[in-house]
């Protein structure tokens, strides 16, 4: 792909979807926040004030106060760091693992293959979430854990993913002559097929991360793993669960608003590289 | 029947599969069962102890062997929070379960299909951007957030829905005499109309939220394989031999959806077992969910391990019963095999 077909296919992602620039933009905010966020939070997201319970949204909280007068507001953007590091951290273990385990299978085939495939099958036969719920609660209720049970259960995509992609490459003209200069199998790999296959793994990560995201704040809204009174938008969307039929609505309404954002600007995103890399794929 | 057979010692690897893993995930990961029963004041020696009447001294493949034995004769365990065997409180629990999902896959069958083969029909209508619409709020939103939505906007602004908790306001009510276990059922066959109505009303809020988020993969994959059979060479001269529309459409072209939305039922059974648990929390649905959750608060070890082997088997016949109605609707894949 050269420099010019590069800046006219990003010129479409962004151009004709609208969607694309607008995720790019939310999700760099949200990045802002996740590094700068204890400095940018304008209170404490810890401090807990008794004559503030509940306060509605106003211009002194506009996200209005919790349960315990803590700023919601403060606590949202405090959280992103949590939430978005949980998720990235789960892709990223995902992916290389995918990539090795997959890349080993395509490439091997045989006993490698069919072990590797059936340890696949077997977490697939799981209803994914209940999966992680377990492998949570087995390990150990903690924010690591859940990073690694969203990393398990996202894995056999990777790695499916990652196998029949190497799969059909494994014979082609480039690689038998990258075979027949005398390389390894192992540096055939690497250096041959590997590299090849990274861009559409990339576009599968960045639409996973929206499921990594919903799925870590989900394990968390159940109570895994984050602990109150860390700021997390899933258990700060349980949290505020309670006061819903009272009509406090702004304690759950702003957290879950928060992941709905992520959640779809990542989508977007994924979206937009898709037609970046593949545009035969655009709809 | 040969390949009902076929499909059925198909699930055995499946089952073995989801056995051992049940087990490594319960036995062999670094979490310490034994720490847990023993709690938090316990010493050494008394954690030992617990270890060796759980058996956890002994070798992995011995346990395993003991594990598999415990299953057979339907032994999971005790729960620590209901004193109950864990297989005695997951089956009292599960028909509520069953309950919410079934008609949460009903809802979304019975609105996803006309969508998308309406959506198919006319490209870019209404009908078609609504079906976008849901498709793309389905993936953006969390389950939890759409059930916590809907009791807000319909039991605390509109009042339409009674308050969010349980299966049945039983200070009005008594449940039916239990038959099935779903309220619902059991109503309808005690012939008890005020209580069959007020466990609906219970119903229709869980059971709509997570229905929404089965209905957009089954419309996605309707309005695709819709566009595909419309757009192929038996419609056309179908169309060309002057078929009624409504014949083409009702039964030449939607015969082809069937095969591709059985296959993505798969997908929608695990979203759907799994999302129980987090709607059963939001409406206090007494279901193996809730159940799941507060043996995951209490750490209740025996029960959580319990509800994953319980849901993971139930999944694993799901997709049998998928696999079966594949070859039934569709014979070519009875000879791919």
């Amino acid at each position: 792909m050269s420099i010019v077909t590069l800046a006219r296919n990003t010129g479409y992602a962004f151009g004709e979807n609208r969607l694309t620039l607008m995720a790019v933009i939310i999700l760099a905010v949200l990045a802002l926040c996740a590094i700068f966020g204890p400095t940018i939070a304008p209170y404490d997201p810890l401090v807990t004030s008794a004559t503030t319970k509940l306060a509605r949204p106003s211009a002194l909280h506009p996200f209005g106060t919790d349960a315990l007068g803590r700023d919601i507001l403060s606590r949202v953007i405090v959280a992103t760091r949590l939430d978005l590091g949980m998720a990235v951290s789960a892709v990223a273990l995902s992916f290389v693992v995918g990539l090795a385990l997959g890349s080993l299978a395509g490439y091997f085939g045989g006993w490698t293959d069919r072990i590797i495939g059936r340890s696949m099958d077997t977490i697939m036969a799981f209803p994914l979430f209940v999966l992680a719920m377990g492998i949570v609660v087995a390990l150990g209720n903690s924010v690591a854990n859940i990073i690694i049970a969203t990393m398990i259960i996202n894995l056999p995509f990777y790695c499916r993913f990652a196998r029949a992609e190497v799969n059909v490459r494994r014979e082609l003209g480039y690689v038998e002559a990258a075979r027949m200069g005398g390389n390894g199998s192992l540096r055939v790999l690497l250096s041959h097929i590997v590299p090849n296959i990274l861009p559409p793994m990339m576009v599968q990560a960045s639409l996973n991360m929206g499921w990594a995201i919903l799925n870590a704040a989900g394990l968390s809204f159940i109570g895994l793993g984050v602990r109150p009174p860390t700021p997390e938008w899933g258990i700060m969307v349980s949290e505020g669960a309670s006061y819903i039929i009272s009509g406090e609505w702004w304690a759950f309404m702003f957290p879950g608003g928060a992941l709905v954002l992520a959640v779809f600007s990542f989508n977007m995103l994924g979206d937009g590289l898709r037609d970046l890399l593949d545009p035969r794929k655009r709809v | 029947m040969a390949f009902v057979w076929k499909r059925l010692l198909g699930t055995i690897p499946s089952l073995i599969g989801v056995v051992v893993l049940t087990f490594f995930i319960s036995h062999a990961l670094p979490g310490d069962p034994a720490a847990y029963f023993a709690g938090p004041a316990a010493n050494a020696a008394s954690i030992e102890n617990i270890r060796a009447t759980l058996g956890l001294d002994r070798p992995l493949p011995v346990q395993f062997l003991h594990y598999v034995i415990d299953l057979a004769q339907g032994n999971l365990g005790r729960s620590l929070t209901t004193g109950q065997p864990v297989l005695t409180d997951l089956i009292e629990r599960l028909p509520a379960s069953l309950e919410l999902s079934s008609f949460a896959l009903l809802f979304a069958i019975s609105i996803a299909i006309p969508m998308g083969v309406w959506a198919a029909t006319r490209i870019n209508g209404s009908v078609d951007h609504a079906c976008r619409a849901v498709v793309t709020v389905s993936a953006a939103f969390p389950t939890f957030f759409v059930g916590l939505l809907f009791v807000y906007v319909f039991y605390f602004l509109l009042g339409w829905a009674p308050q969010p908790l349980g299966r049945l306001n039983e200070i009005a009510f008594s449940p039916p005499p239990h038959v099935t276990g779903a309220y619902t059922i059991d109503a309808l066959i005690a012939g008890d109309w005020p209580v069959l109505r007020a466990s609906l009303a219970q119903l229709i809020l869980p059971a709509i939220s997570l229905g929404l988020f089965a209905l957009a993969p089954i419309a996605r994959i309707t309005r695709a394989a819709m566009l595909e059979a419309l757009g192929s060479d038996f419609i056309r001269t179908a169309r060309a031999s002057g078929l009624p529309a409504r014949k083409i459409l009702m039964t030449y072209a939607f015969r082809n959806v069937l095969l591709p939305v059985s296959s993505v039922l798969g997908m929608v059974f695990s979203f759907l077992l799994g999302s129980n648990v987090l709607i059963e929390q939001v409406f206090g649905w007494q279901g193996v969910g809730a159940y799941a959750v507060s043996a995951v608060i209490a750490s209740d070890y025996a029960a959580v391990q319990g509800f994953v082997l319980m849901m993971a088997m139930l999944y694993v016949l799901l997709n049998l019963a998928v696999d079966i109605f594949a070859t039934l609707v569709d014979p070519r894949v009875r000879f791919e095999g």
